[in-house]
This record gives structure tokens, C-alpha cells and sequence, in this order.
């Protein structure tokens, strides 16, 4: 019987995010901050997936996501799973839903926005879903995901 | 209510119910008072005609106004951020009515201050009084916004008070003919919205072969700065000019609107048939301007 192989390392107690869409892990690691984090944390790129093809993977050992750092994952990367680990057990495992409302952390690309000229926070709502779109609260523009910025 | 910011935050109930205190501030149904009130005009940028509606609107109710057109002589030149120049004004009047090149600026001043504020037109985003003054217009002259058949004709791309209309009609089933040049026609967020609203629209180059079966033909104009090539504007630019001739075997009711100001795009001759509207229409946004500033200052009726 072939040996199931793990390209990355099991954690003990913990989150996984699985299913990342291909070359977007470096950016869900940067919506949690990882270089500031003390934990040990994995980051898989174009791993081999059944069901993607190619996907990403991200593992943190000792700690669990905020709600609104799981909606700004499922910003960048629909596809994501979220998988928590209790003494190398999956204990819950889910998709993450795509928040309807998104304070601060997106930039609006629009220059003539009110957003861009005086110091105001962000905010977006969803406005598609397939690819995903979000507009302006402010400018009421609406743009795809892939075409926005993002500060954390 | 408490502001008037974008169409996108105005219900089909409110619209009706603008539409009604309009009407009965028109016919002098209803006295409003705000004498004792005042009103800050905030022209960031310019707009002599907004301006001077709003100023009468606000006069007519028995308010009073001071007035800010340009940024040259104000604080904003000193580099005072707009959120405190807001602030400020804001501790000496009872309603902001503010027009500004920065889109989101008229929804920013409303979060930045306590008291009631009108949106007259933020950059391209929106311009809600002339969409609810376009609304009023319809209504009068049809006796209804339920069903009608509206023709959109000219820069249909970055003329924000077609986007607001178009929108704001959708919720009474409308049947739309867009008729404009091909790198001018209605953008693709405004269609999808229509789309997903199950709204009938046709696109069109040119309006003629339905003029007979609108209600309404609602103008805009196409300016010359707009084209890259001087040769293309010259080939399109007649096609999108209404003429008495044009304007034969149209329906009854039929009436043609235009924001103002125009240039060549509707001619002379058309001002004295029955249907041109457009001067009519400015009159109806004073009205609608009372009935808004009437709701958000809450304001007694007699």
C-alpha cells in the first residue's frame, strides 16, 4: 500500500487554510500579518490538489482566525477552507463566506475618490459574487477583486 | 431621511413620497416654513444653475443661504482638510448642501457632521435632486413613472444624470431605448443592474425608428472634448440632434427632457411645439429642492 505523504508538515493545535486558489498564499499571508507572528507557520505554493489542480496551503500553529480575517481571505481566495486542528485532529472544517462589508482594507483604485484625498477609512460592500466584485461606499464604483489593493 | 447622498440609498417609497410633497408645495397645498433657518451652499466646484435652483428653493421656503462657489478664496486653499472646513460651517447653519469634483465627498460630509446634507452632484458618481426633478417631470407630464416607454439619446457613457434616472426608473418597469455613439453607450454596471432587474433595454445608434413609441426622450449632450478623433465627433454629431422634423407622429404625451444647459442638441424650433419640457423641468427641480430640504430639515407644514 502506498504511503500517504504530507508535502507539509502536520500541526498539533492550530488553523489550516486549504484550498487556497494557486499564488495567492504569500497575500492571505499577508492579511494575517505572518512576518510580525512568533508561530511556526507553513506556506505550500501550486501544491497538487484532486479537486484544484493546484492549489496553496497555509498552516499556523497556535492560533485561530478572526472572523474578519477569515472574510478578507475569502476575499482574495473564495476557494479557501478553513481547517482547525485540536492535538493533530480536525476538530471543524468550513468554507468561509465572502463578507458582505469590508472596512478598511481594501484601497480604492478610483484617484477621484474621497478615500484616496482625505484621511477616511474604506469601506466596501460586495457587489458579485462569480468572480467576486465589490463596490465603493463612497465613489459607488464598482470593481473585481483582482483589480484592487489591499492594506493590512 | 436624514441625507440625500445617492439614488442607491433612496427607496421607491421615498421617491413617491417626494414626489407628493413636491406636487403639494407646487399647487400650495402645503406652506412650509424655515424662516429662522439657514442653508450653507457649498460649491467646491462651480455650477451656477444647481446653485441659483437650490438658492431659490431654500429662499422660496423662507430660509436663508450663504453661499461658497470655487475653492480659491477659501480655507481648502490654506490646506484646511475638507473634514474640518465641514466641521466648522456645520456649527453655524442647519443644512449642507454641497457640490464637489471628489466622488464620495457629499457621503464623506454627511458622516463628518451632525446635521442633514444634499449631494448636488459629486464628481461622476451621482447627482440625486436632478434625478428626483427628472422623476417629478415625468410624473407631471405623464401622471405616472408605472409602464413608460423612455428613450436615453446622446453621451449615455459619462452623463451621470442618465445613470440616476435609468436606475431610479427601474423600480416602476420601464422599456429603455439607449440610443447613443458606439464608444458613448450606457456603461456595462448600469446595464447589469438593469439586467438583473429584468428591465427591457434596447441599444440604438440612432432614435429614430422608435421616436413613435416614447413617452419620453431624455436629452443629453455630446461634447466635442469627448472624442479623440475631431473626425469621428464631426460624423456622429447629427445624428444625436432633435429637430422639430424629427419630433413628427410622436405620441401625445410625449415630452422631451434635457438637464441643461444645451448646446446645439436640441434645436430652436422644437422650444415652441408641446413637447419640449426642458424649461418646465428646471422650474420642477425648484420645487423638488423645496420637498427635499422640507423632509430633511423636517420642517412644519401648513
Amino acid at each position: 500500500m502506498k504511503k500517504k505523504q504530507l508535502k507539509v508538515d502536520p500541526i498539533k493545535t492550530g488553523t489550516v487554510i486549504d484550498h487556497i486558489t494557486a499564488g495567492k498564499a504569500l497575500q492571505v499571508a499577508e492579511i494575517l500579518n505572518i512576518s510580525n507572528s512568533e508561530s511556526e507557520i507553513m506556506v505550500g505554493i501550486n501544491l497538487y490538489s484532486k479537486k484544484m489542480g493546484k492549489k496553496d496551503i497555509i498552516k499556523i500553529e497556535d492560533r485561530e482566525l478572526s472572523e474578519e480575517e477569515a472574510g478578507s481571505i475569502a476575499l482574495i481566495s473564495p476557494t479557501a477552507t478553513l481547517i482547525i486542528i485540536e492535538n493533530y485532529k480536525v476538530v471543524r472544517k468550513f468554507f468561509i463566506d465572502v463578507p458582505e462589508k469590508i472596512k478598511h482594507h481594501i484601497i480604492c483604485p478610483n484617484p477621484n475618490c474621497i478615500t484616496n484625498i482625505e484621511s477616511v477609512p474604506t469601506l466596501f460592500f460586495l457587489a458579485g459574487k462569480n468572480p467576486v466584485e465589490v463596490r465603493c461606499s463612497y465613489c459607488e464604483k464598482k470593481y473585481f477583486i483582482d483589480d484592487v489593493k489591499f492594506s493590512f | 431621511m436624514k441625507n440625500l447622498i445617492s439614488m442607491r440609498d433612496i427607496s421607491k417609497e421615498d421617491i413617491l413620497k417626494l414626489i407628493d410633497s413636491a406636487n403639494k408645495i407646487e399647487t400650495g397645498k402645503v406652506k412650509v416654513d424655515m424662516s429662522g433657518k439657514l442653508a450653507a451652499l457649498l460649491f467646491f466646484e462651480p455650477s451656477t444653475r444647481t446653485h441659483f435652483s437650490f438658492e431659490t428653493a431654500v429662499k422660496k421656503l423662507g430660509g436663508n443661504t450663504f453661499s461658497m462657489s470655487g475653492t480659491s478664496s477659501t480655507s481648502v486653499k490654506k490646506g484646511e482638510t475638507l473634514a474640518d472646513t465641514l466641521m466648522t460651517i456645520s456649527m453655524y447653519v442647519d443644512i449642507i448642501i454641497i457640490r464637489h469634483i471628489i466622488e464620495g465627498a457629499a457621503r464623506f460630509a454627511s458622516e463628518t457632521v451632525n446635521i442633514p446634507v444634499i449631494n448636488a452632484g459629486d464628481g461622476t458618481n451621482q447627482h440625486p435632486t436632478q434625478a428626483m426633478l427628472d422623476l417629478y417631470s415625468i410624473q407631471k407630464t405623464q401622471g405616472s413613472l408605472n409602464n413608460l416607454t423612455v428613450g436615453m439619446v446622446g453621451d449615455l457613457r459619462l452623463g451621470r444624470t442618465v445613470h440616476s434616472l435609468a436606475q431610479a426608473l427601474s423600480d416602476f418597469n420601464p422599456t429603455f431605448y439607449f440610443a447613443s455613439p458606439r464608444h458613448l453607450q450606457m456603461p456595462a454596471y448600469i446595464k447589469d443592474d438593469l439586467k438583473a432587474k429584468n428591465i427591457k433595454f434596447t441599444e440604438l445608434e440612432d432614435i429614430k425608428d422608435v421616436m413613435h413609441t416614447l413617452d419620453i426622450m431624455y436629452v443629453t449632450r455630446i461634447q466635442k472634448e469627448r472624442f479623440a478623433v475631431l473626425e469621428d465627433y464631426e460624423k456622429v454629431k447629427d445624428s444625436y440632434i432633435i429637430t422639430k422634423k424629427l419630433l413628427e407622429g410622436v405620441k401625445k404625451n410625449f415630452k422631451v427632457l434635457h438637464p441643461l444647459p444645451r448646446v446645439n442638441e436640441i434645436t430652436k424650433d422644437v422650444d415652441d411645439t408641446e413637447y419640449a419640457y426642458y424649461f418646465q423641468q428646471a422650474r420642477n427641480g425648484v420645487f423638488m429642492r423645496q420637498a427635499i430640504i422640507t423632509e430633511l430639515l423636517n420642517l412644519e407644514k401648513h
